[in-house]
């Protein structure tokens, strides 16, 4: 999927916690999620944790958005 | 035998690059390459046809191409359909391979092509036709059309086509059963000690390959940028409008969150069946984040979240299946103006 979108010249982060696989199929850019079943959360934080935990996610998978891939 | 033949501007003698914009053009006789395919098959052979086009007009046009194309094959009562070889041309491959596939799919004759393995073509259309392996280098030519002779006439004749290292064309993932002398238990401990005292050992089941996509550039300025979110996790709305299946699913679909900011577990679903997807139903921005990315949005961070999410199932999808659903979902992007994506993946 990432492979595809970026051959269409459009970059993607992909936020995974099965990283072995999204390495495998070789994606550029690539955060650790924080789970399979909730890669955007954390359900045994309580509600505004688990949202500050989310922001911080996000906020890498832009980082990783905006840097050359590889550096 | 009758044969209409397809090729590029180059190939066809019409021009290169700067010919590449040309409409096909239609001839009664054989042109270069299908000159050499009637040498190589001898008497009896003769190409009805030959459709010349431009690799851009071909890959922008393709649907037209092919109409026109599917026309004159059927036009020229042809038994047989070749396109190319097209060694490393990419384009040229691509089209190559869609016209076969449509050949072979709408009027049910014999078609074969040929690339070098890297071609785009390959990806594309292995699995579909038989790509007989040309090589990068030109100089292969006569070669490559012996190779897809045979495998034309034998595909003419109902006849076995053989192994593709033996008949000279690209795997196309079909697996067969067959007799051996040794069980599998044996064949693995042998393969085992060719492997331990570095002899030569070949396997069974050849691991799928990924050749590597350079990264695309970085975004330069995210707050002037298009984030859009997609998902191979399944969130859906309820009811599963596009029946996107829970695994090996063969669709995706794109959905409104222009007005929303933040993702109720009401108005969800999840079309997966390889995780446990209560966290997600509770709460979908555990998935899709768009709680976080409208607050950035409004922060300026980033300049537009996309207003739809794309979503599909990952689940046990064959790798050439997943490929088609990525291109589908980029050709989209691309469309609506997405500078980048954050994909969420379970």
């Amino acid at each position: 999927m990432a492979t595809e979108l970026e051959k269409a010249g459009i970059p993607v982060c992909q936020v995974t916690s099965v990283m072995p696989v999204a390495k495998m199929v070789g994606s550029n850019r690539i955060v650790q999620g924080r789970g399979i079943v909730h890669v955007m959360g954390d359900a045994s934080l309580p509600p505004e944790e688990e949202k500050e935990l989310r922001r911080k996610t996000v906020l890498e998978a832009l980082e990783a958005l905006k840097t050359e891939a590889g550096s | 035998m009758r044969i209409v033949f397809y090729l590029n501007q180059f190939f066809g003698g019409l021009g290169s690059e700067e010919a590449a914009g040309m409409t096909p053009v239609v001839k009664d006789s054989a042109v270069g390459p299908g000159r050499l395919m009637e040498q190589v098959m001898g008497d009896g052979a003769q190409v009805v046809r030959t459709i010349i086009c431009g690799d851009n007009y071909a890959a922008e046009n393709l649907e037209e191409l092919t109409d026109r194309v599917l026309r004159e094959v059927k036009e020229a009562e042809a038994d047989l359909f070749f396109a190319g070889p097209c060694f490393e041309a990419g384009r040229y491959g691509v089209a190559c391979g869609a016209l076969c596939a449509a050949v072979d799919d709408s009027l049910g004759i014999p078609v074969t092509t040929g690339m070098a393995v890297e071609n785009p073509g390959v990806d594309l259309y292995h699995q579909s036709i038989h790509i007989v392996d040309s090589g990068a280098q030109a100089a292969g030519m006569r070669d490559a059309l012996e190779k897809m002779a045979v495998i034309a006439l034998k595909l003419a004749h109902q006849e076995e086509i053989g192994l593709p290292e033996e008949a000279g064309y690209i795997p196309m993932g079909i697996l067969k059963d067959g007799f051996t002398e040794q069980t599998s238990a044996q064949r693995l401990v042998a393969m085992l000690h060719a492997k331990t005292t570095g002899e030569p050992y070949k396997s069974e089941l050849p691991a799928p390959t990924f050749v590597p996509v350079p990264a695309p550039a970085p975004v330069a300025d995210l707050s002037k940028s298009k984030i859009a979110i997609v998902t191979d996790g399944g969130l859906v709305p309820k009811g599963n409008p596009d029946k996107i299946a829970h695994f090996a699913a063969t669709n995706w679909g794109a959905y409104d969150i222009a007005s929303s900011d933040d993702l109720k577990g009401e108005a969800y679903e999840v079309a997966h069946r390889g995780y446990d997807t209560r966290y997600v139903e509770d709460d979908p921005d555990r998935l899709v984040p768009v709680d976080i990315l409208r607050e950035l949005e409004e922060q300026n961070v980033v300049g537009e979240l996309h207003g739809q999410f794309y979503s599909t199932s990952g689940l046990v999808n064959p790798l050439a299946n997943s490929r088609r659903l990525g291109r589908e979902i980029a050709q989209s992007l691309k469309e609506a103006g997405v500078d980048a994506v954050i994909l969420t993946s379970t």
